[in-house]
Formats: structure tokens, C-alpha cells, sequence
């Protein structure tokens, strides 16, 4: 594994973005809240470049005509067919959790949390190391 | 396996004369006919039974359109009573559909064109008519025999009172709507009905069949009954999304809906593509939690008829599999219509537990009210 | 669940060994003054003042927005912010050289000339779009080929239309939207399927139009996910209303490119129409044959976009019902549910000969590409 200096800190503004290639690999540099993360710039659901995408909050609800966006800033949206990946993690994020019943009366429960959904994008970690933004690869 | 051992297995012993199924098989698509209004009058009340009559209403049929009694699919020629339109005789359906088949139970379905009146309370009093009219001139006279509430789509408030009305009545076991009409039916506006029918654990019964309030298709009016009768599986899509995406099931979990009379071979690519689209759009309807594909295949069913997919193991087989679930498919002969001649309702090529599952266990799963007091609510094998 | 997953370092289909026809990019305009050398003075004029007149609520918008601007990938602008799809060297660098394109079709879908009540300004549009695509894009990049745009609500100026362009082989179809005010099997539509034949044109039909119905028999759909996959019940209808009508009976020649419908629907419709049509013939007399026979002979599908069945087994089943040779690969460049030519068709267990068919050589065949 090789560390490389991708940027300055500073260089990426909270809610901006930096693409980046190292050893031919290409690399979108994230910055959620003052917090890094790194994804391969290639979407796996059909091989965009992922981290042209849109930043993105998450929209949930509860029952139909309600809408929340929740998580601001840490999803971002595929710039081609529009599949959401938490920054974070690499993980799509298309299936949010609802406690499965086969029960027909109960209804469904309210704040619903997230679980996976079939796809990850594959992700790099990163360090802040003093005044620069580090990738191990 | 041949029908007479499927027969055999799946039943106590079928006594003779017990028809093809011996009673291990339940018909969840059969039409009765109103053959005229006069029918219907001795059930209104004194102001419509003066309307029909001094506005000579009692001198039109009601047929919906696109349904021409006498178009052979709509009339099986050993279907037909000796007088009559058929679907108008219980004698005939009695010994065509239920003796015949020997089915536990048959839903019988009428589509009758109040459905398409403008004039909400019209429709409303001859919606109740011509369920009083099934109750007491059918159902009570064949036990066998179940029925859907016709309800007056236009309005509602009125449908959800004949809801009201008929659910006491247990031999009334799903709520009828025709396949297209206002609006599309996942809109808000027909939630009343929505939340009558789940609390009552009524299924939807969405049959194939239009008011014409619209083009039958987005393409425009075309020049065939054909065209219209193929467009109702066109129809069935639109409506399976539209439920789905409004939310309809997110807002009931417990309500489910059946789909009769188009056939299902075009419900995987449907589902594909449901699914597909809505990784991508998913944030404008964000009740949609799961994949489009998975709330169908847990709340909607299909009846058989008509079997849409040729009839051989490259073809049919395949296709029941690509819908990815065993438990959609119930069974139906769409008495009186044409779709097969002699008994072959079912194709045969499909295995044992599945023609169980489509012949019996799925239609008591999906119908509450089909299953005897004690039993449990999902049968198992 | 067995996914479709694109593989890492995916190779390009030129390090495949395959070249592509892209059968549906759409170009666009960066303002409606491109269209101005085109247009005379009195259109130029009215354009400004009165405008688009559509069958719709918004005059220049679509009341289902879409979930991206233009409609398109967020990826697909170019650098001087201007539409996607509407700067021909970007294009020429995004897309033909990127995705190693050998031969482009043009789909125009900006202005609604096919869609315009007013029928005189209608056909001022059209023949301003296909001059238009000449100018802008066939001669700046000789692997762009056009379609004729035509008013085919005034079925005699849509023909005068058609006859004017046919000489110029860079047009390879006459294109017309599904949507249209009646199903176009009907016999006012006669008249330029007579000339498309005559002139050895097909018709390519693209997802769209403004017909004045709406997008289900039963009212329109609230929601983007429903109108977006609306446009499979109207291409349903379309083919249905063209075979029962007998327009292959009138035009055996006649051959039909449905464009951005996708295909995966197509085995299901026409088992129900031939099972329908044993009980319905005595209707439609004029029909000799079985639906499925005219279907598989007058009807082929671009393959965007591409369905995407849990089981890659589907797929392939899929495309047997349909037959290989009825597919020509497209990409919908630049809107947001491109297929990409690397990925689109990896998963439906094509053979390398059946792959290069649907990526490049049923188009160079039927559309007569060199």
C-alpha cells in the first residue's frame, strides 16, 4: 500500500470535491462535513463516473405526501441513471429498512433506518495528516 | 401427473359427478349478466324506479363498451343458455362452470355499465341494485357461489357506503373496479375505498373493462374491440405502477388487489423495468421503500384467464418463473368467455404444486372470507 | 440476488473488437436562433411572438419533470454550460470518439414540429430541423446520419415533406413521435407510409409526442416513474393498432424502428394479440396472417434501455423471443438512462457474433450504413 498527498486541507470546501487519479486508478475526494472520503470514480450498477454525481441529502418519508430530507450532503447521486451511494461508505442506498410482517394490519413503523442496497461503490481511506489529505492505496 | 391423480391427492376422495377438480379448486373469475334493467327495479326505490321507468332507462341494456355480449370471446358457444345473453342463467352457470369444473367456490364478477354514468347517485342506486339483485337471485340461490361489490366508482364516498352495506354479508368477498376509468386508480382520491376495503379484508378486484372516460390506450381511439380488449393488459400495467407509486400500500399494508381478466405474461418485464426505474426516480416518491416488484408480488394477484403465454415449456413455464413468485397466479375460467374449449382451463404442463398452489391455496390465502370458519389465515402445505 | 454488476477496467467495445451504431443521440440547440437561417422571416417572427402551441398544460415544458436538468446526464454538459447534446465537438469528444461510435443516428426532439396545432408553423419547424440537422451535425462529423421530422397531422405535408429530402442519403428514416392524435395504424397516416415506402425510408418512431390523450387509458399518472414507463404501454399500442389495422397488408414493404421503448414487453404482446385474435378474426377480416408474423417481420427496437431482469438467464430468453436480428444497439446520448456500450449488453449471454449483430450490424444492414 502506498500513501499518496492528494490535496491541501482546505482545498476541498465542505459539500466540494476533487478528482483525482493515482497509479491509472481515478478517485473522487469528498468532503462531508469535514470529514473525507475517497470513492472510485466508476458507478457499479453500469460503469459511470460516479463521482460527477450530485451531492445529495436522503429523501424519506412515512407515509405518502410527506417528504423529509434527512442526512444532507452525504449521499451522492449517480450522475446517470440516478442510483444514491452514502459518501461514506460506498453503499447504495436504495432499500431503506421497514420491519418485514406478514401480518396484515400492522402499519408501517415510523423512522425508518437504512440498510443496504445490492451495491457498493468501492471506496479508499483516508487521513488528514496535518495540512494534507492522504489516500492509501 | 394427470389431472384425475392431482384430483385425487389433493382431495378427500372426490364422490362421483364432483366435477374435474372435486371441489379442490376455486373459480375467482366468473361473470353474471344483467339482462335487462327490469332486473334491477324491484330493488330501487320508489323515486329511481320511477326514473327508470318514465325515462324509459329500463329500455337500455348498460352494456359496457368494448364487451359485445355476442363477440364470440365474450360467449363460448357451449356456454350459452338456451335463452338469453350469456352470464344471464344461473342453471347454465351452475352446470358449465361449478359442476363442470367442480370448483369449491366461483367469484362471480358483474360488469355492469352504471360504471360509466356520469350522474353519481344514478350509479350509486344502481350499483346497490345489482348487488341486492346478486344476493338474492344468485347467491342465495347457489351456495357456491360468491360475489364482488359493484360500486359506483364515480363517487367515492357512495362507493364506500356500499362497501358498508354489502360487507356484512359474507358471501360478498372482494370490491369490483373496471380496469380504467377517471383517474388511475393509485390517486388519493379513491383512498376511501381503499381503507373500507382493507378494514373489511376485501380484496380489490381491478377487472378488465373501461368507462371510456379516456382513449382506451395514449395512442388514441383506435377502430377495433380488438384493439381495446388487447389494450386492457396495457391498462393492468399502468395501474399496478400507479398503485405502487402513490402509495397505496405504504398507506394500507394490509389490502391487496387482483387483477382479472388480461392474462400475466407481461408482468416480468413490467416488474424489470418497474424496479429499474425506480432506483433512479426513487426520491420523488420516497414512501416507496422497497422495490416496486416486491410490494407486487406481496400484495397483487392475477387471475388465470386469459393464459396469455403459448402453451409448452419454453414458453409458459418460463414465464411463470420469470414472475418470480408462485403465489400470484389464481385460477379463473372467465365463464362465460372464451378463452380454451372443453376443460382446459389449466395448462398442463405446469408442476403438481404449483397447479395446487394456483388451483386452491393461493385463492384461500388472497380471500379471507373463502375460508371456513377455524381455519388459519394462509394455508400451508 | 444475482446483479448486474459492471466489471472493473471493463474494456471499450473497439478493445473488443466491436463497433458500435449508436441508433438514437439526440442533438440539441444552445438557442432557437440556430434555427433561424432555416426558418423564414414569418416563422422566425412567429416563433417569438406566439410560440410553441402544444396538447398540453405547459407550453414549453413537461408537466412530469424530470429527476435531472434537460433530462439529461449530469455528465454530459459541456464547458460552456450550454445544453447537453447541443455542442458538436463535445459530443464528437464525450461520446463518438469515447465510445468509438462508427455511425451516429440523429433523433431531434427539441420544438415539437410534429406536435404544433398550428400545422403551417409545425411544418416550418420541421423543415427547419432537418435542414438544421445537415448543417450543424451531419457535415461537421460524417458519422451522423439524420431522420426526416414531419408534420404527420397534415398527412399531405409530411409526404411533400419526405418526397423533398429522400435524394439526401445522410437521412436514413422518416421520424414521427408515438403519441399522436389518433393510433397510427389509422388510414390518415396512410398516406405517408406510402411515401416512406416509395422513397425506401423506414419510420422510426421515438418515445414522445403530445397526441392530446393521456399517458393511460385511465388519466394521467401523478408521478415521473409512471409517465417514464408509460411510454411501454404506447409503443404496445402503436404496434397494436398498426398490425390490426392491416398497414403491413396495405405496405408489405413497410418497416418500423421503435426507438427508446425497450424490447423485453415485445414476446408478451405478441402472444396476447395472436391468442386474442382467434376469437377476434371475425372482426378484422382483412388480417391474414398471425399478429406475431407482422410484428416479427415490420417491427425492430433499439435496445435502450436495456431491462435489467434479477436473472441474466431472462435476458436471454428474452432475446430469443424477440430474435437477435430484430435489435440495434442505442445509447439515448445524453439523457440521464444512457446505456453505455461497454456494459448494456455484457449480461444476456450473447455470443461475440450475436453481440457485434445488435452493437452495429442489423443497423448497417437495415439502415443501409457506409
Amino acid at each position: 500500500m502506498a500513501r499518496h498527498v492528494v490535496a491541501a486541507v482546505g482545498e476541498i470546501a465542505d459539500g466540494g470535491r476533487k478528482l483525482i487519479t493515482i497509479e491509472g486508478r481515478n478517485i473522487g475526494v469528498f468532503n462531508v462535513k469535514g470529514e473525507y472520503f475517497a470513492l472510485l470514480n466508476r458507478c457499479p450498477h453500469a460503469g459511470a463516473e460516479l463521482c460527477r454525481g450530485t451531492v445529495i441529502g436522503f429523501a424519506s418519508s412515512d407515509e405518502p405526501g410527506e417528504y423529509r430530507l434527512e442526512r444532507g450532503g452525504e449521499f451522492l447521486r449517480c450522475p446517470w441513471h440516478g442510483w444514491e451511494f452514502e459518501i461514506r461508505t460506498g453503499q447504495s442506498w436504495v432499500d431503506p429498512k421497514k420491519v418485514r410482517t406478514r401480518a396484515y394490519k400492522t402499519s408501517v413503523e415510523a423512522g425508518s433506518e437504512l440498510v443496504k442496497g445490492p451495491y457498493v461503490a468501492e471506496t479508499f481511506a483516508v487521513e488528514v495528516e496535518e495540512n494534507y489529505i492522504v489516500i492509501d492505496i | 401427473m394427470s389431472k384425475e391423480a392431482i384430483v385425487n391427492k389433493t382431495s378427500a376422495g372426490p364422490a362421483p359427478g364432483k366435477g374435474l377438480f372435486g371441489g379442490e379448486a376455486i373459480d375467482c373469475d366468473v361473470h353474471i349478466t344483467v339482462p335487462s334493467m327490469n332486473v334491477l327495479i324491484p330493488y330501487l326505490d320508489d323515486y329511481w324506479r320511477e326514473a327508470a321507468v318514465t325515462r324509459g332507462l329500463d329500455r337500455h341494456k348498460m352494456n359496457i363498451t368494448g364487451q359485445p355480449a355476442n363477440a364470440p370471446i365474450f360467449a363460448r358457444p357451449d356456454w350459452r343458455p338456451e335463452r338469453g345473453e350469456p352470464g344471464t342463467d344461473l342453471a347454465t352457470l351452475q352446470s358449465q362452470a361449478l359442476d363442470a369444473f367442480g370448483t369449491r367456490f366461483a367469484i362471480a364478477n358483474c360488469m355492469y355499465g352504471a360504471q360509466a354514468l356520469h350522474h353519481e347517485d344514478m350509479a350509486a342506486a344502481l350499483c346497490g341494485a345489482v348487488n341486492e339483485w346478486v344476493a338474492r337471485e344468485w347467491l342465495d340461490r347457489e351456495p357456491r357461489l360468491r360475489a364482488s361489490i359493484v360500486i359506483p366508482l364515480q363517487n367515492p364516498q357512495l362507493s364506500v357506503q356500499e362497501i358498508e352495506k354489502r360487507a356484512a354479508d359474507k358471501r360478498f368477498v372482494q370490491v369490483l373496479m373496471p380496469a380504467m376509468g377517471e383517474m388511475t386508480l393509485g390517486r388519493r382520491y379513491y383512498w376511501p375505498i381503499y381503507e373500507a376495503a382493507e378494514r373489511h379484508e376485501l380484496p380489490v378486484g381491478i377487472h378488465a373493462g373501461s368507462s371510456y372516460r379516456y382513449a382506451p390506450t395514449s395512442a388514441g381511439w383506435g377502430s377495433y374491440a380488438f384493439e381495446d380488449y388487447a389494450a386492457q393488459a396495457s391498462a393492468f400495467e399502468n395501474q399496478m405502477l400507479s398503485l405502487v407509486a402513490e402509495g397505496v400500500f405504504a398507506k394500507y399494508p394490509g389490502i391487496k388487489f387482483v387483477f382479472m381478466e388480461s392474462g400475466f405474461a407481461w408482468l416480468p418485464p413490467f416488474l424489470w423495468r418497474a424496479n429499474k426505474t425506480w432506483r433512479g426516480v426513487r426520491a420523488e416518491t420516497p414512501w416507496v421503500k422497497r422495490p416496486p416488484a416486491e410490494i407486487i408480488r406481496e400484495h397483487v394477484r392475477v387471475t388465470l384467464q386469459p393464459v396469455d403465454a403459448p402453451l409448452d415449456r419454453e414458453h409458459l413455464d418460463r414465464v411463470i418463473e420469470q414472475i418470480g413468485s408462485d403465489e400470484m397466479l389464481l385460477f379463473s375460467t372467465d365463464f362465460p368467455h372464451w378463452h380454451f374449449d372443453g376443460l382446459n382451463a389449466l395448462p398442463d404442463t405446469l408442476p403438481p404444486t404449483l397447479t395446487k398452489k394456483i388451483l386452491l391455496e393461493n385463492p384461500l390465502a388472497t380471500y379471507s372470507r373463502l375460508r371456513e370458519p377455524g381455519q388459519p389465515k394462509e394455508t400451508r402445505q | 440476488m444475482n446483479v448486474n454488476v459492471a466489471k472493473p477496467e471493463q474494456l471499450t467495445p473497439a478493445e473488443q473488437g466491436l463497433s458500435v451504431v449508436d441508433c438514437d443521440i439526440h442533438p440539441a440547440m444552445k438557442s432557437v436562433d440556430e434555427l433561424f437561417p432555416f426558418l423564414a422571416r414569418r416563422w422566425q417572427d412567429h416563433l417569438k411572438t406566439y410560440g410553441s402551441h402544444v396538447r398540453q398544460g405547459l407550453s414549453d415544458a413537461l408537466a412530469h419533470p424530470r429527476m435531472t436538468p434537460d433530462v439529461a446526464r449530469v455528465d454530459a454538459w459541456p464547458d460552456d454550460g450550454s445544453t447537453p447534446g447541443s455542442d458538436p465537438e463535445f459530443m464528437r469528444k464525450h461520446h463518438l470518439d469515447a465510445n468509438g461510435v462508427e455511425f451516429g443516428i440523429l433523433i431531434p426532439l427539441g420544438r415539437n414540429g410534429g406536435n404544433q396545432r398550428n400545422l403551417d408553423y409545425g411544418a416550418a419547424l420541421c423543415s427547419a430541423i432537418n435542414d438544421w440537422q445537415i448543417a450543424k451535425w451531419c457535415e461537421f462529423d460524417k458519422r451522423l446520419r439524420g431522420s426526416i421530422t414531419v408534420t404527420q397531422e397534415d398527412p399531405a405535408t409530411a409526404v411533400a415533406e419526405i418526397d423533398k429530402r429522400a435524394a439526401d442519403k445522410r437521412f436514413v428514416q422518416v421520424l414521427m413521435p408515438p403519441r399522436t392524435i389518433e393510433p397510427l395504424g389509422r388510414r390518415r397516416y396512410w398516406p405517408i407510409y406510402e411515401a416512406a415506402v416509395a422513397n425506401k425510408l423506414p419510420i422510426g418512431l421515438h418515445v414522445g409526442g403530445v397526441g392530446g390523450h393521456a399517458s393511460t387509458g385511465s388519466g394521467m399518472p401523478s408521478y415521473y416513474i409512471e409517465e417514464h414507463t408509460s411510454n411501454v404501454q404506447t409503443m404496445q399500442a402503436l404496434i397494436t393498432s398498426m398490425v390490426i389495422e392491416g398497414v403491413f397488408e396495405q405496405f408489405p414493404d413497410l418497416q418500423i424502428v421503435l426507438i427508446e421503448g425497450g424490447f423485453a414487453w415485445e414476446p408478451a404482446l405478441s402472444w396476447r394479440l395472436d391468442k386474442h385474435w382467434e376469437r377476434f378474426k371475425g372482426e378484422v377480416p382483412h388480417l391474414k396472417r398471425e399478429p406475431s408474423e407482422y410484428m416479427r417481420e415490420h417491427f425492430r427496437f433499439t435496445t435502450q434501455p436495456i431491462d435489467e431482469p434479477d436473472n441474466p438467464r431472462d435476458m436471454r430468453h428474452i432475446i430469443d423471443w424477440v430474435g437477435v436480428d430484430r435489435l440495434m444497439f442505442s445509447t439515448d446520448y445524453p439523457h440521464w438512462d444512457f446505456d453505455d456500450p461497454r456494459y448494456a449488453l455484457n449480461n444476456a449471454g450473447l455470443s461475440v457474433a450475436e453481440k457485434q449483430k445488435i452493437m452495429s450490424g442489423n443497423a448497417k444492414a437495415f439502415y443501409g450504413l457506409q
